[in-house]
């Protein structure tokens, strides 16, 4: 088989076409957001809220609402519980985000139990990119759209917020709400991203492409730029992928994004564990010769 | 006497039960420095977190360059220059970025920076001898060298309040001169600079006057006078000689 035909014949597919446009805008979208959760420290905070929109996916589904709205209100939800938790008795953080998502994802499991569907809801779980229809695709397109505009424009913002906060308050911005809005757009990517791998598997879009950028650069503007080209780069390899070893296709893309990250994790040239020895070796080959 | 650029009345702050102000009152002329001393826990970040509109006070009141707070922030009145423990200094941002940062309530919705906002950064690098750094990521400056990054900010943003939280831990004392030096001539072009420090040895050379805070205002004078043995003690404790303090 010449090149050329290994790249399009899954593409003669439909169900392919849909699959790959769905996996490469939540890849996308993810990945832009995931600069800033790994910056603030919101990397837990990612896998719980993009948890616990399960229960809220489930009732928008019954009751005919948008995907969307009943994600984020659950998203807004878990955060509020967290802090609740957190801030009126002596439970540390990391476990009142354990408790509360998992207590609002075993709702949603349970809740999908109990409603009767056409389309398998327990797809939100796992993801079922192969099935993706084309109206899916086209929720996924403007809802990535509209969180992908609203970051790129306030990206100033939300840097200023993740960076310094106390700064914000003092030119007189409201950090609060710069930090709602972050995780309006945490449960809204979350539902993007439902599509492509799941519940289970989002959280991986959301830290991954944003922790390997960082490693390689120490500029938040290239980060912006790194991450989604990284995450895209990967839903594509991890789709082929998917269709010539008939694997996983959700479990595939996040398979090769761990990947590269650990490629960049050993050598990246700044940052890598192997990749700032050789530097400093060549470094001093280089004086030696002089 | 001309407005006081900062005019705290009876300001009480709350933690929980925790007392952290009590009915706190201080009014601060342009153009001087002071000094702000106390222990750890004596309410010294509170007033700050007051001033920079992060903590409302439960009672009281805070006026700015003779406005409401908020108008007054959203002026650009307040430059707060934050203790180096409060800064991820591996985010990824060079020391333009940062400095740039003072502009963000100059700028339009989306802060893209037009031809004025980087004049001002230029100036304010200029001014901090920071501009051969400029493009340098923050976390590989010197001590010094961070806090006048964070200086420019205040300096880009058109700052007459400058806040200063413990500008001199991890300073070298080079640095520590060209700080002063720096903040005394912000001062004399009007600014009102409150520092709070542990370093009492550098007091004189630094501040104009001088406020001891122990959840409240025990004195507020010349350095020469705070720093009397019998008014530390009253602020530090008993055994303690202004030097050793802290």
């Amino acid at each position: 088989m010449n090149p050329l035909d290994f790249l399009l014949e899954p593409l003669s597919y439909d169900f392919m076409v849909r699959a790959l446009a769905t996996s490469v805008t939540a890849a996308i979208v993810c990945a832009v957001l995931s600069c800033w959760l790994v910056l603030i420290g919101w990397s837990l905070m990612g896998d719980a809220v993009s948890h616990a929109v399960l229960p809220g996916v489930v009732l928008a589904y019954v009751v005919g609402a948008p995907f969307a709205l009943g994600a984020v209100i659950f998203g807004f939800l878990a955060v509020a519980l967290i802090g609740i938790v957190r801030n009126t008795s002596r439970i540390k953080e990391d476990a009142a985000i354990g408790i509360v998502f998992t207590t609002l994802f075993a709702l949603g499991i349970v809740l999908i139990s109990v409603t009767p569907s056409q389309t398998d809801l327990n797809h939100i779980i796992f993801g079922n990119l192969l099935g993706v229809s084309w109206a899916d695709l086209t929720q996924v397109l403007i809802l990535g759209a509209i969180t992908l505009t609203i970051l790129l424009v306030k990206r100033r913002d939300f840097t200023l917020y993740a960076f310094d906060a106390t700064h914000a308050h003092a030119i007189g911005l409201n950090p609060k709400v710069l930090g709602a809005a972050l995780l309006g757009l945490l449960a809204l990517t979350a539902v993007v991203a439902l599509q492509a791998v799941g519940v289970v598997l989002v959280v991986a879009l959301l830290i991954i492409p944003g922790a390997t950028a960082y490693l390689l650069t120490d500029r938040f503007s290239r980060m912006l730029v790194i991450a989604p080209v990284m995450s895209a780069l990967a839903a594509v390899t991890g789709l082929y992928l998917s269709y010539y070893l008939d694997t996983a296709s959700g479990g595939m893309i996040v398979l090769v994004e761990g990947c590269i990250f650990a490629l960049v994790y050993l050598f990246s040239p700044t940052q890598g564990v192997i990749g700032k020895r050789l530097g400093a070796m060549k470094r001093q080959r280089m004086l030696a010769a002089q | 006497m001309s407005v006081p650029a900062i005019d705290v009345r009876n300001v009480t702050v709350h933690y929980g039960d925790v007392l952290a102000l009590d009915n706190v009152s201080l009014s601060l002329a342009p153009g001087r420095i002071y000094g702000l001393i106390g222990m750890n826990g004596s309410g010294k970040s509170t007033l700050f977190k007051t001033i920079t509109g992060m903590l409302r006070p439960d009672h009281g009141t805070v006026t700015l360059a003779g406005q409401q707070p908020a108008l007054a922030r959203k002026a650009g009145a307040v430059g707060y220059v934050p203790q180096s423990e409060d800064v991820d200094w591996a985010f990824p941002l060079s020391v333009r970025d940062v400095v740039m940062m003072g502009r963000y309530g100059h700028m339009g919705f989306s802060r893209r920076p037009k031809a004025a906002d980087k004049a001002a950064v230029a100036e304010a690098l200029e001014r901090v001898e920071l501009t051969d750094l400029a493009d340098r990521q923050i976390g590989q400056l010197s001590g010094g060298q961070k806090k006048r990054a964070f200086v420019a900010r205040g300096i880009a943003q058109g700052a007459t309040i400058l806040l200063l939280d413990e500008p001199f831990a991890g300073v070298d004392k080079r640095s520590e001169g060209t700080i002063t030096k720096l903040l005394r001539e912000l001062a004399a072009e009007g600014a009102t600079v409150l520092v709070s420090t542990h370093d009492l040895n550098a007091l004189p050379k630094l501040a104009d006057e001088a406020i001891l805070l122990m959840r409240t205002v025990l004195l507020q004078s010349t350095p020469a006078e705070v720093l009397k043995p019998e008014n530390l003690a009253r602020a530090f404790g008993l055994d303690v000689t202004a030097g050793d303090a802290a």
